[in-house]
C-alpha cells in the first residue's frame, strides 16, 4: 500500500502535462453545461440555488489549491490562509464601487487579479514574517495573524465595514464581452472561467523548478539547504503565490455575493481550507478540488436536510484520517496500479460486499443522530421528523431499535467485510510486486 | 494603586485558571506533537459531567469524579482514535481531533440542550473570602487558586519524584531515546493523553461554574490556550506556567488602561484622525484591544525565538 | 428485507429531492422561508426563535388564516454567515417563497437587506419580502432602509429610550459598556444620546467598548466601573459577556444596577441566576408577567399554554404581531405576491392578545411596539427558567409613544 502512495505523490513530469490538461478541458466542458441540468423550464429560470452552491465550489476549489500550495507541496500548516481569501475580497468589493463609480475604468472580469494581486502584497509582508520558520512555529504566526486580522476586521470600519461588512453592486455596465452580470449564470461562468485560468497556472507552477524546489524543501530541508538554494526565499515565493490565487477566489467571492464580511478573513474558513485539502488530498495537484466540492456540499446541502451536519462532517473527517489519511485522491490512486494490471474486475464483488453493510451502518448512524437530536432539540421546535422519506414517531421504541440495530449490527458486518477486503487487497497487491519486478 | 492589586490579583486567578486549560495541552502537545484541538471541547465535557455529579452528590465528589471520567474520554480518544491516525502523521492527528470538536459540541447539545446548565458555586464556598479596598475577593477565587497550586504541585512532584515521572520527562525531550531504552512508549502516550485531559476536566470542573457552562464555552477558549503553550515553549511546564500568568496579567491590566498610541503621539504634535485605517488603528484605546495582545505577543516571540519562551527545542 | 430496499429507495429519493434543491412540502400551504443560525456555537437563538414560531404559527393559523390556507416555515440554516444567508435566499426564491424571515445578527440582517434589494431589482418575476424578525441595529431601517426590508422588532433607538424613561429617579451616575460591533457600537451612541435628552443630570462616568465574545474574566472591568464610581451600568451585552460580568460583579459584592437590553433572551436568567435579584433589568417586547399585570385574562392564556410545554420564556410577541400583520396583509392583497403584500403592509395596524396597538411604520418599515422596562425579581407569578426570578414591568411604553424619527428616504418600486 506504502508504494502506490508514494506513487502518488510524485509529482507529474513535464512530459505529462498533456494528460491533465485533457482531462481539465474536458471538466471544463461540464463545468459549463452543469447549470443546464437544474434549469426549470417550465418557469425558464436557473436554479439560483444550484448556481450560487457550484459558484461556491468554484472559487472554494482555488482556494483550496492554493492552500495546498502551501501545506502539500511546501510543506507548510497554515492556520490563517483565510486572510488572504478575505482580504481579496474586501480589495475586490472597493474596487467594484470605484469601478462602478467610475473613477476606475477596468472592466469587471479583471478586478478579481487585481484583488489577487493586492493580496499577493499583504501575502509578502506577512509570508516574509511567517516562512523564516517552520512547522509548529510557521502555524502558530500564521494562526496568530489570523486572529488579529479577523479582530481587526471586526473592529476597523475605514476599510473592513465592521460587522454588517462592506458591501458594492457588481452591475458596472463594463465588461469585456458586454455581459451585465445581473443574473447569477453570468457570475457562475466567470467563476469557471477563472477556476480554470487559476487552476492551469497553478498546474503549471507546479512543473516549474520553483515548484520542484518546493518540493525539495518539504522533503529534505537540509539538503535543498546543501544544494545551495535558500528554502526561506522558496518558500517565500510560495507564499506570496499562493497568496495571489487566494485573493482571486475572494475576489470572485466578492463578486458572488456583492458583500464582503469578517467572516471571510476568520480562522473558521482556513480551518475550511485545510479540511478541503486533507479530505481531498495533498498529493494529487487535482485532490482539493475533491476536496472543495464535498466540504461545499456538505456545508450548503447536508445542512439544508438536517441541523446535526456538524456531526456528519466530523464524522467524516474521523473516517477519512483513520482509514484514507492520503485523501479521496488517494484513495483514487490507490487504485491506478490495479488499473494498469486490468485488475479492477475482481473487485467489483468484493466492494459490493463492503457498500452494502457500509450503507446499513451509515443508514443506522444517520438514524440515530436524527432521532437523539430530535428528541433533545427538533420536537420542542416543532418539527416532524421524516427520516428517508418516512414521517417517523420518535415517541415509539420500534424505530430506535431498528436505527440502533441496523448501526450496531451493520457495524459489526462492516468491519467482518472489512477485514475480508482488507486481506484481499493486501494479497492483491502482493500479488502485483513480482509481476512489476518482472518488468523491470 | 488600588487598581494595580485588584488587578494582579483578577489576573493570577485568570493565569491559574489558564494553566490548568495549557498545562496538559502542553504535556500531550510537547509529548505527542499533537495540537489537540479538542482539548477545549474536554474542558467543557469536565464542565458538564461536574454539573450532573454535583447535581446528585455534590461538589466535592464531582471534583474527583468529572476530572476521572475526562481522562476516561482522553484514554479512549488515545487508545481508539489517535493511535490509530498516529502513523499518518501529525496533520492527520489534527484533523482528528478537529473532527472531534464538532462531534463533542453537538453531542452536548443533543444530550443537554442548547440552553445554559444552572451550574454554580457551591454554597459552602459562595462567601466573601476578605475585602480589598471596597471589593470583595470571593472564596471560590481563592478555592481555584488553591486547586491550581495544588494541581502545580503535584504535577511537579509527580515529574520530578516518580519513575513514571522521569519516563514522561525523558520521553518529552527524547521520546526515540526513551523508546529505544524499552519502554512502552505508547503506554506513555496513553497515560499523558488521559492526565492531559483529566487536567483538562479538572479545569472545568472549577471553570464551569466560575465561568457560564454551555455548547458554546469551548470555542472562545481553544485558541488562547494554544497561545499559552506556544508561548510558553514546548516541554517546558515551566514556560507554560510563567506563559499563562503572562497572559492572564496582560489581558487584565490592558484593560485598565485606556490611552492609545495615539495619545502617546499627540504630544509629539501628530494628531490622528479615526476616518484612515491607519489613523483608525493607532486611535483605539488599550482597553479595546486587549484581547488581542496575546496573539500580537505570540506571533512576535516566534518570529525571534521559535521555541518559545523557555523551549526546550524548536517547535 | 422489504422495509431494508424500501429504506435505500427512499434514501435515494431524498437525495435526489436535495440534488433538485427541492424538500418535499406539504401543498396548499403560504411558505415561509425562515434563516438563522441552526448549528453550531449559536444554534441556541435559532432553536429558540424555532420554538416560538411552532407555537406562534399554530395560533395564527387558526385565529387569522392567510387566504383561508395555512403558513408553513421552511427552516434554513445561515451558521450566523451572510454568505450562508444569501444562499438560502437563493434556495427560496428558486421554489418561488416570496418571504423570507431572519432573526439573529445584523450583520446577516444587512447582508440580506441588500441581497433582497439586488434580487428584487433584478429578477421582476420572482420578488420576495425580507420579514426581519430580530436584527434590531437602528441603521438598517435608517441608511440602509429599504423597500424590500419590513422590521417586525423595537430597534435599537426605541429601545434606548424606554430603559432610559425606566431609569429610577435616585440613579445620578452611569457606566455604559457594550460590544464591540455593529450592534454594541449603536446601543453606545444612542443609549449617550437619549441619556443626554431626557435624562441631563444623570452623570456618565465611564463608557468602553468590549471585543464580542473574548472577554473571559470581567473582573478588571468590574473594578474600573467601581473605580469611576458608577452606580448603574448599562449594557447591550448578551450571552456569555453579560452572563460572565453580572458574575464578576456579585463576586466583587459590589452593589452595581444593571440596566441590561438583552437580559430576557433564552439562558439569560439561568446562566445569571440569583445574583441578578433586584439589580438586573432589561427592556423587553413581552414577558410572562406582563399580563397578570394588566389583568389580561386572554394574555395569560396565551402564556400558560406556552409554559405548558416549554421551560423557557415567551417573549417574541413581536413575532406573533409579525404573522397576523402579515396574514391580514396578504389577505388585503388577496395575493402572496411580494410588491402588493409589501404596498398593504405599509401602516397596516394589528392587536396582540392584550389589546395593544402595533402598526408597520410606512416611512421606514419600522415596526412601533409596547416595550417593557423590567426588573428580574421573586415578586412575580411566573418565573423564569425554573429560576423563581421573573421578570416585573418598572416601565411600559406605548407603540405610539416610541415613534421616534427617521432618516430613511425609501424609494418604493413603480410597480
Amino acid at each position: 500500500m506504502s508504494t502506490t502512495l508514494r506513487a502518488g505523490a510524485m509529482p507529474a513530469p513535464r512530459s505529462s502535462l498533456v494528460g491533465p490538461i485533457f482531462r481539465i478541458f474536458l471538466i471544463f466542458a461540464l463545468c459549463m453545461a452543469l447549470p443546464w441540468l437544474f434549469y426549470n423550464y417550465t418557469t425558464g429560470r436557473h436554479s439560483g440555488f444550484m448556481l450560487t452552491m457550484f459558484s461556491q465550489m468554484g472559487m472554494m476549489a482555488i482556494f483550496a489549491l492554493s492552500y495546498n500550495m502551501l501545506m502539500g507541496q511546501a510543506g507548510l500548516l497554515s492556520f490563517g490562509h483565510a486572510v488572504f481569501f478575505g482580504l481579496g475580497g474586501y480589495f475586490c468589493i472597493h474596487l467594484l464601487t470605484a469601478a462602478g463609480g467610475g473613477s476606475l475604468p477596468v472592466p469587471l472580469e479583471i478586478l478579481p487579479l487585481i484583488a489577487g494581486l493586492c493580496s499577493m502584497l499583504v501575502a509578502i509582508v506577512f509570508g516574509y514574517m511567517a516562512t523564516r520558520q517552520r512547522a509548529t512555529a510557521f502555524a502558530m504566526i500564521t494562526m496568530g495573524i489570523g486572529e488579529l486580522v479577523a479582530t481587526a476586521a471586526v473592529m476597523f470600519h475605514a476599510f473592513f465595514g465592521g460587522e454588517g461588512g462592506v458591501s458594492s453592486d457588481r452591475m458596472i455596465d463594463r465588461s469585456l464581452f458586454g455581459l451585465t452580470y445581473s443574473q447569477g449564470v453570468q457570475v457562475y461562468y466567470l467563476i469557471v472561467a477563472w477556476s480554470f485560468i487559476s487552476i492551469l497556472a497553478m498546474l503549471y507552477l507546479t512543473t516549474t523548478p520553483l515548484g520542484r524546489m518546493a518540493n525539495a524543501c518539504r522533503d529534505n530541508y537540509e539538503r535543498a539547504q546543501f544544494m545551495g538554494y535558500d528554502p526561506k526565499f522558496v518558500r517565500f515565493i510560495q507564499f506570496a503565490l499562493s497568496g495571489l490565487f487566494a485573493g482571486i477566489a475572494g475576489g470572485l467571492s466578492a463578486i458572488t455575493y456583492e458583500i464582503v464580511t469578517f467572516d471571510s478573513v476568520s480562522g473558521a474558513l482556513s480551518a475550511n481550507a485545510l479540511l478541503m485539502v486533507f479530505i481531498g488530498g495533498t498529493n494529487a495537484f487535482g485532490g482539493p478540488i475533491l476536496g472543495a466540492v464535498l466540504i461545499t456540499l456538505m456545508q450548503s446541502g447536508v445542512s439544508l436536510i438536517s441541523n446535526s451536519w456538524l456531526v456528519y462532517v466530523g464524522v467524516l473527517f474521523i473516517g477519512m484520517v483513520t482509514f484514507a489519511p492520503a485523501g479521496l485522491a488517494g484513495l483514487i490512486a490507490m487504485h491506478s496500479p490495479l488499473q494498469q494490471a486490468g485488475r479492477l474486475k475482481p473487485l467489483i464483488v468484493p466492494y459490493i460486499r463492503i457498500v452494502v453493510p457500509g450503507l446499513v451502518t451509515l443508514i443506522g448512524f444517520v438514524g440515530v443522530v436524527e432521532l437523539l437530536s430530535f428528541k433533545t432539540i427538533g420536537a420542542a421546535q416543532g418539527k416532524k421528523l421524516v427520516l428517508f422519506g418516512n414521517p417517523i414517531d420518535a415517541t415509539t421504541a420500534q424505530p430506535w431499535l431498528i436505527v440502533t440495530g441496523m448501526f450496531l449490527l451493520g457495524g459489526l458486518w462492516l468491519w467482518r467485510e472489512g477485514r475480508w477486503f482488507h486481506t484481499l487487497w493486501e494479497a492483491m497487491m502482493a500479488d502485483l510486486k513480482p509481476k512489476k519486478g518482472a518488468a523491470q | 494603586m488600588e487598581i494595580v492589586i485588584v488587578s494582579l490579583l483578577n489576573g493570577l486567578v485568570y493565569g491559574m485558571l489558564l494553566f490548568m486549560l495549557a498545562s496538559g495541552l502542553t504535556l500531550i502537545f510537547s509529548m505527542m506533537g499533537v495540537l489537540n484541538f479538542a482539548h477545549a471541547s474536554v474542558w467543557m465535557l469536565g464542565a458538564y459531567f461536574a454539573y450532573e455529579v454535583s447535581r446528585f452528590i455534590g461538589f466535592l465528589p464531582a471534583l474527583i469524579i468529572a476530572p476521572l471520567l475526562c481522562a476516561a474520554v482522553g484514554a479512549a480518544i488515545e487508545v481508539w482514535g489517535l493511535r490509530r491516525v498516529h502513523h499518518n502523521g501529525h496533520v492527520a492527528e489534527l484533523l482528528f481531533t478537529f473532527g472531534l470538536v464538532f462531534i463533542i459540541q453537538r453531542s452536548v447539545q443533543m444530550i443537554w440542550g442548547m440552553l445554559p446548565m444552572p451550574y454554580r458555586v457551591p454554597a459552602a464556598l459562595d462567601f466573601p473570602l476578605f475585602t480589598i479596598y471596597g471589593a470583595n475577593f470571593p472564596a471560590y477565587r481563592g478555592f481555584m487558586l488553591f486547586i491550581s497550586a495544588l494541581m502545580l504541585l503535584a504535577i511537579w512532584l509527580m515529574l520530578k519524584k516518580t519513575r513514571i515521572g522521569l519516563i514522561i520527562q525523558g520521553a518529552l525531550t527524547h521520546p526515540n531515546m526513551v523508546s529505544s531504552l524499552g519502554h512502552n512508549v505508547p503506554l506513555v502516550f496513553t497515560t499523558v493523553f488521559a492526565g492531559g485531559c483529566g487536567l483538562a476536566g479538572l479545569a472545568g470542573v472549577i471553570g464551569g461554574n466560575y465561568l457560564v457552562t454551555e455548547s458554546s464555552m469551548a470555542d472562545a477558549m481553544g485558541p488562547i490556550v494554544f497561545v499559552v503553550v506556544v508561548f510558553g515553549g514546548l516541554g517546558s511546564l515551566g514556560g507554560c506556567f510563567i506563559a499563562s500568568i503572562l497572559m492572564g496579567m496582560i489581558q487584565t491590566f490592558a484593560v485598565v488602561i485606556d490611552a492609545s498610541i495615539g495619545d502617546v503621539l499627540k504630544p509629539i504634535g501628530i494628531a490622528l484622525s479615526s476616518e484612515t485605517l491607519l489613523g483608525e488603528i493607532l486611535t483605539v484605546p488599550m482597553a479595546r484591544i486587549g484581547p488581542l495582545l496575546p496573539y500580537l505577543l505570540m506571533v512576535f516571540i516566534l518570529l525571534f525565538r521559535p521555541r518559545g519562551l523557555m523551549g526546550t527545542r524548536d517547535t | 428485507m422489504m422495509p431494508f430496499v424500501r429504506q435505500i429507495a427512499a434514501s435515494a429519493f431524498a437525495l435526489t429531492a436535495l440534488c433538485l434543491g427541492q424538500v418535499a412540502h406539504a401543498q396548499g400551504t403560504i411558505k415561509i422561508g425562515y434563516v438563522d443560525p441552526l448549528s453550531g456555537a449559536f444554534a441556541q437563538q435559532g432553536d429558540a426563535s424555532l420554538k416560538h414560531f411552532a407555537y406562534l404559527f399554530d395560533r395564527v393559523n387558526a385565529e387569522n388564516p392567510p387566504l383561508g390556507k395555512k403558513f408553513e416555515i421552511v427552516p434554513y440554516d445561515s451558521k450566523l454567515q451572510p454568505n450562508e444567508a444569501l444562499i438560502a435566499l437563493k434556495s427560496v426564491t428558486d421554489q418561488n417563497i416570496p418571504f423570507i424571515m431572519h432573526c439573529a445578527g445584523s450583520n446577516v440582517a444587512a447582508a440580506l437587506i441588500d441581497g433582497v434589494a439586488k434580487h428584487n431589482a433584478r429578477n421582476p418575476d420572482n420578488r420576495v419580502i425580507y420579514l426581519n424578525c430580530g436584527a434590531l441595529a437602528s441603521d438598517l431601517t435608517n441608511e440602509k432602509c429599504d423597500f424590500w426590508h419590513f422590521r417586525f422588532d423595537a430597534n435599537t433607538g426605541m429601545r434606548a429610550e424606554t430603559l432610559v424613561r425606566g431609569l429610577p429617579k435616585t440613579l445620578q451616575s452611569v457606566y455604559v459598556l457594550n460590544q464591540d460591533y455593529l450592534f454594541g457600537q449603536t446601543l453606545q451612541k444612542e443609549t449617550k444620546d437619549f441619556l443626554a435628552k431626557l435624562r441631563p443630570d444623570i452623570k456618565i462616568v465611564g463608557e468602553e467598548l468590549i471585543p464580542l465574545g473574548k472577554v473571559k474574566d470581567f473582573s478588571p472591568y468590574i473594578s474600573k466601573i467601581k473605580a469611576s464610581g458608577a452606580q448603574a451600568l448599562i449594557t447591550g451585552n448578551w450571552g456569555p459577556d453579560l452572563n460572565l460580568m453580572m458574575k464578576a460583579g456579585a463576586d466583587a459584592g459590589f452593589e452595581l444596577d444593571y440596566y441590561t437590553y438583552l437580559a430576557h433572551v433564552v439562558g439569560g436568567a439561568t446562566a445569571v441566576g440569583a445574583t441578578g435579584e433586584n439589580r438586573l433589568y432589561t427592556v423587553t417586547e413581552f414577558h410572562p408577567n406582563v399580563p397578570v399585570e394588566q389583568k389580561s385574562v386572554e394574555g395569560e392564556k396565551f402564556v400558560t399554554e406556552w409554559r405548558k410545554n416549554h421551560d423557557f420564556d415567551l417573549f417574541q410577541m413581536n413575532n406573533y404581531v409579525l404573522l397576523t400583520m402579515l396574514a391580514k396583509a396578504i389577505n388585503k392583497a388577496s395575493t402572496t405576491d411580494a410588491y402588493k403584500v409589501a404596498l398593504a403592509l405599509e401602516d397596516i395596524t394589528a392587536k396582540d392578545p392584550l389589546g395593544h396597538d402595533y402598526r408597520m411604520r410606512k416611512e421606514d418599515h419600522q415596526l412601533l411596539e409596547p416595550l417593557y422596562a423590567s426588573k428580574f425579581t421573586k415578586d412575580v407569578k411566573y418565573d423564569s427558567e425554573k429560576t423563581g426570578l421573573g421578570w416585573k414591568t418598572v416601565a411600559a411604553v406605548e407603540g405610539k409613544d416610541l415613534d421616534q424619527p427617521t432618516t430613511c428616504k425609501m424609494k418604493r418600486p413603480a410597480s
